[in-house]
């Protein structure tokens, strides 16, 4: 019991982290841009590809330092070329945009790499169990994740709270056309914001690409999950996205390694409709439900507290 | 030419001419093409080209060409009716048709109604991998032929192999949560109490399907349970995924699976060093010392560079034409009469035959472990350097389950 | 004040506006009659039902989307329950022989959307924009994934099925043959096209304009914007039950994709491709994309990568849609002066057909190098055969693509040199531009 508590918190908070890095990114991006950018995940997809094509050909370390450089040239190009053009069309249009091009990029990666798994391997250097807990091996490499997740956002606060862009970058995540009226050129702003953003995504898909599977999938399985920890945490809130990226990442991996459900709970009080229309409900348990946990959550806070858990701006 | 005549296909029967020229046998294959189960459909599509081609070699079907037509469902039931239908306008009367049983019970319902609806020209529907039993149980009909032997006769065959293996006391059960799932945890219940009342059945799971990203959770508990074997049914990105966290944490147990030998399996157990670990049942594994299906496995591998996946494909289309040949023609009712009852030497060797209570072919099954090969073992898979190797046979015989079908048969 | 009251309202429709107006439904109605006797087979049945449905579901659609400005990524949450519930009310009303025959059972699948959006809309329409498009988003995703939870009322991944030929016979109708499910489709379409029509003329449809432009305003006006938007959001409920009976009726199956993310993006899709500034819009949308999502898979293997280009190009070029585009050209038509544009229109068309195909030969021959490297590499694309292993053709690729790329961006800007004098003749005539 204590073991399952301990691993589960280990790796509730290394998922915790990774949604952080996708996370963080599409914050700002939609601080300043005022766009949800629903490609997000997509980035995430291209870096764990590009990272695995490069680690065929460089090494994994190198493939560490370019794939996120890469993701992030492409996803300026496209703030630069696309957004920017249809910026004048309206938020809607915008969203509509992004949409359109995580389905594009879905399908460009299907057309290069195909559409099963592709070997993307830990490198050597780390493939060992850092420690044993309690009989189970707890593999390096996931220690790994949570140190470049951990060293990212050290260096993002830093970034933000003490370099003159990073004070920029703050006046426009809560007032966007001030900074503007101050001359600052805004578009370049947003295109560094747009590049930095997915490349922070395109990271977490370089590092969780060899422990998770490397498939043209990847992105419509995190991108959902994605929208509700920036939504649970607060659109506009970069501390926001933090806790709600390791609160999501906490009550999946709990949920799944939990095994209660009502009949359990109160099975000797199971009224007499239960074994029919409701025996779904009754016989479920919170493991098979932990997919929707979720989105459970996101409707909650939408009805409940709207501007998210620490969120400051109204959409 | 294919794409030319889909093409064609599409525009002309809208003006409701005639359906095309008489001198070819046209199979639907109804399978995805495109999107997230393309890779699987794509290998199907291969086999049955290459058998197609076989065929026509030797003459075709009643002199006719035999030619594969393929239609994307994109794993989708309704875009498989569509399909079915377009098919049925292009003048095809087979269709097959193997991945998802959600599709296979869309298909099978459709074909039946469609039957009833349109006396004369009736279509005949072979499915080729769908293993849910209730195709061939409550839900059978007269037209549906399924080549694959369903999960509770794997199951059969692979609880009659645990019967003859003492080392196996803990048995733990990990399966997605549908209905395959479902059937493969009840089928292997029942089965190991009836047969083996020693085994204590320590873990009994439901996972989401295709959710899960990290099994650490379950691999956990698999340990904690303090099982030697595992039995699961889990496929794809499921099985892989299963087979990471499990060589990440250091598991040592034993897996019984039947999908370890589907595309992207054999790379996850040589990713997870799980070498002669993993176990799978099915129909036939290529390092089976039997000259002509390792020509054959030969054949196939040069020419599309992926293993013969789909035996029973082999089964199915050499039945076609031999049941084609006692009926004297290819005329779907007369062919399907003739393949019922059909008694067959299947692709591997062995006898094999196609019940006609309930339409499913049974035939002898395989227990085989993917590892390190000898020269016993010529083929690897999927370019690992491992390959099958094979563990036991279980006869015809001790396949066979009983069916609770009662299929309306036309006159 | 008599007289500004008489000036501001518009003047009731003259004779000719009315025949005009009432003819066009009448041609539609009969349209509809006569379009299976041209195309008989079963195939073009089968797509004219589907088309039906899906003009039905992408107006619902669009009720939200160009008429109340709500953007919903989960619309078919009210499409696939009124399906199940549908499919589920064919099995009782079989089994227990009840007098309700089959023409009426769209209704039941509209009462259930109209509930569900009841149920869900207010709490769902609190707030407008980004935020109403991420809670539709959670609430499908949640119904979806209960979809495969709770298996007795969903059925698990096979979904439910049901034979539509065991309800009551209406004229010795059974609805087996699909020329009956067309024709029921076809009257279905025509009320529900009616109907949604009807809306948009009442006073609530143009308050929904009315908060779509400007919530704050409306609010100043004493309208509460969360009431308007709740009730578009309920008759865009039903509308979408209704849509999803007839699939429901049609396939004679109800699975959890019909409530899926999938379905959803189609229709947003549909509605935005078709032109969410108009009502036709949505019509057109609905009929194109059926179109292009059954014959494009035929004719190349990465249909997808095409679809999900033309949605970019119509959002990035065309925001008003295929009908927006169309409408543009409205003014220039009331005042003579589109031959003068349609010349320059000619001349972009070549080097801008000579881009795309270009294009498409490239793709086709970067998908065969990708896809299948050892195969055959004569290629069959669009009904066109081609050697994709030659270079000429490599290098014809190349030629069309950046050759035409450049060419038709001359021509293009003379087209808007055309439009700029069209235009401003058009103006001079008084007729706005």
């Amino acid at each position: 019991m204590l073991e399952l508590i301990v691993i589960s918190s280990l790796n509730g908070v290394l998922f915790g982290m990774l949604l952080f890095l996708m996370a963080s990114g599409l914050t700002v991006i939609f601080s300043m841009l005022g766009v949800l950018n629903f490609a997000h995940a997509s980035f995430y997809m291209l870096g764990a590809f590009f990272g695995f094509q490069t680690s065929r050909w460089l090494g994994f370390w190198p493939a560490l330092l370019i794939a996120p450089l890469l993701a992030g040239a492409i996803g300026a190009g496209v703030e630069r070329y696309g957004l920017r053009r249809v910026h004048k069309n309206g938020h809607v249009a915008e969203l509509l945009f992004t949409f359109g091009l995580a389905f594009v990029i879905e399908e460009v990666v299907q057309i290069i790499w195909g559409k099963s798994p592709v070997d993307f391997r830990v490198p050597s250097l780390l493939d060992f169990p850092a420690f044993t807990i309690f009989s189970t091996n707890y593999p390096a490499y996931k220690m790994f994740m949570l140190l470049v997740s951990v060293v990212i956002f050290l260096g993002l606060l830093i970034v933000l709270k003490k370099t003159r862009i990073g004070l920029i970058v703050q006046a426009a995540l809560t007032h966007p056309h001030m900074v503007g009226h101050l001359g600052h050129n805004v578009g370049r702003i947003f295109m560094l914001v747009f590049g930095v953003g997915t490349a922070l995504a395109a990271v977490a898909g370089v590092i969780a690409g060899p422990a998770l599977v490397t498939q043209s999938n990847m992105a419509g399985l995190l991108g959902p999950i994605l929208f509700v920890v920036v939504v649970v945490g607060g659109l506009g809130s970069l501390s926001g996205a933090f806790v709600g990226s390791l609160l999501i990442g906490l009550v999946q991996t709990f949920a799944v390694s939990m095994n209660g459900s009502l009949s359990g709970a109160f099975g000797p009080l199971g009224p007499a409709y239960a074994s029919t229309w409701l025996s779904d409900i009754w016989g479920v348990t919170i493991a098979q439900i932990a997919p929707i946990m979720p989105y459970v959550l996101l409707v909650l806070i939408l009805i409940f507290r709207p501007m998210g858990l620490l969120g400051t701006r109204d959409t | 030419m294919r794409k030319l005549m889909m093409a064609a296909a599409l525009v002309l029967p809208m003006f409701g001419t005639a359906a095309m020229a008489q001198d070819t046998l046209k199979i639907g294959y109804i399978d995805p093409l495109s999107g997230g189960g393309a890779s699987v459909g794509e290998v199907g599509l291969k086999t049955f080209q290459f058998l197609a081609d076989e065929v026509n070699a030797k003459g075709g079907i009643q002199g006719k060409k035999v030619e594969i037509v393929p239609l994307d469902n994109k794993t989708n039931p309704q875009e498989s009716l569509i399909q079915a239908q377009k098919a049925i306008d292009a003048g095809i009367r087979y269709l097959t048709q193997g991945n998802g049983s959600s599709v296979a019970g869309a298909l099978s319902d459709f074909v039946a109604k469609y039957n009833e609806r349109n006396p004369g020209k009736e279509v005949l529907y072979f499915n080729y991998a769908a293993v849910d039993p209730v195709l061939t149980n409550a839900k059978c009909n007269f037209w549906h032929f399924r080549w694959d032997a369903n999960s509770d006769i794997k199951m059969e065959a692979l609880t009659n192999y645990m019967k003859t293996a003492p080392a196996i006391k803990n048995v733990y059960l990990l399966n997605q949560d549908y209905s395959f799932g479902e059937s493969v945890r009840s089928a292997a219940k029942a089965m190991l109490a009836a047969k083996r009342p020693d085994i204590k059945i320590v873990g009994d799971e439901l996972h989401p399907l295709l959710k899960i990203t990290d099994f650490a959770p379950y691999i956990a508990k698999i340990k904690a349970s303090g099982a030697d074997t595992v039995v699961t049914g889990n496929w794809g990105q499921d099985f892989a995924l299963l087979l990471k966290a499990a060589a990440d944490t250091g598991l040592k147990v034993n897996w019984y699976t039947y999908y370890a030998g589907g595309t992207g399996g054999p790379t996850a157990v040589k990713q997870a060093n799980l070498n002669h670990q993993v176990f799978a049942v099915g129909e036939g594994i290529p390092n089976l010392d039997h000259p002509s299906s390792q020509e054959f496995e030969k054949a196939f591998r040069a020419k599309y560079d992926v293993s013969v996946f789909y035996p029973r494909a082999v089964n199915q289309m050499r039945m076609l034409a031999t049941a084609a040949d006692k009926a004297k023609s290819i005329d779907p009712v007369k062919v399907a009469f003739a393949l019922e009852g059909m008694e067959f030497e299947v692709f591997d060797g062995g006898n094999g035959n196609m019940r006609k209570d309930d339409h499913q072919f049974f035939q002898p099954m395989y227990i085989a472990s993917l590892g390190d090969r000898t020269e016993k073992e010529p083929f690897d898979e999927e370019k690992t350097g491992w390959g099958w190797k094979l563990v036991a046979k279980i006869d015809t015989p001790q396949t066979i389950l009983p069916t609770t079908c009662k299929m309306d048969r036309p006159n | 004040m008599s007289e500004i009251t008489a000036s501001a309202a518009p003047p009731l429709p003259g004779t000719a506006e009315k025949l005009k107006f009432y003819g066009l439904w009448a041609a539609a109605a009969i349209a509809l009659l006569l379009l299976p006797r041209i195309f008989s087979s079963g195939g073009s049945l089968t797509t004219f039902s589907l088309i039906g449905i899906s003009i039905i579901f992408s107006l619902s659609y669009n009720i939200l989307l160009g008429q109340t400005g709500m953007l919903s990524f989960g619309h078919a949450v009210y499409y696939g329950l009124g399906g199940f519930l549908v499919i589920h009310a064919i099995n009782i009303i079989g089994a227990n022989k009840l007098p309700i025959p089959l023409p009426l059972v769209p209704m039941i699948g509209g009462l259930t959307g109209l509930l569900f959006a009841v149920l869900l809309g207010w709490v769902s329409t609190q707030r407008s924009g980004t935020a109403f498009a991420m809670i539709s988003l959670g609430v499908a995703e949640l119904i979806a994934s209960s979809a495969l939870i709770l298996r007795t009322f969903f059925g698990g991944e096979a979904g439910i099925s049901a034979n539509r030929t065991k309800l009551l016979r209406v004229f010795d109708w059974n609805f087996g043959p699909q020329i009956q499910i067309y024709y029921l489709v076809a009257a279905w379409t025509l009320i529900a096209v009616i109907a949604m029509y009807a809306l948009t003329r009442t006073p609530l449809g143009r308050m929904c304009n009315a908060v779509r432009d400007n919530p704050e305003r409306v609010q100043f006006v004493g309208y509460n914007p969360h009431v308007v938007r709740y009730l578009a959001f309920c008759f865009s409920g039903f509308f979408a039950g209704i849509a999803g009976a007839l699939a429901a009726i049609n396939f004679e199956i109800a699975n959890s994709a019909y409530l899926g993310a999938l379905q959803s993006g189609t229709v947003l899709e549909s509605t935005y491709i078709g032109g969410i500034g108009f009502f036709i819009g949505p019509i057109v949308g609905a009929i194109f994309v059926t179109f292009l999502s059954l014959g494009l898979s035929d004719l190349t293997p990465v249909w997808q990568l095409y679809f999900g280009l033309i949605f970019i190009a119509v959002v990035v070029f065309a925001p008003g849609g295929v009908t927006g585009l169309a409408m543009m050209h409205r003014p220039l038509l009331k005042a003579g002066t589109l031959m003068r544009v349609l010349p320059s229109y000619l001349i972009a068309l070549l080097p801008t057909l000579a881009m795309i195909a270009g294009f498409i030969l490239s793709l086709e021959t970067i998908v065969h190098y990708s896809v299948n490297p050892g195969d055959d590499p004569h290629v069959k694309a669009f009904g066109v055969s081609f050697d994709a292993a030659s270079p000429l053709i490599w290098a014809t690729a190349a030629i069309l693509l950046i050759g035409g790329y450049l060419i038709a961006r001359k021509t293009w800007t003379w087209v808007g040199y055309a439009w700029d004098e069209a235009t401003s003749v058009a103006r001079e005539k008084g007729i706005a531009a």
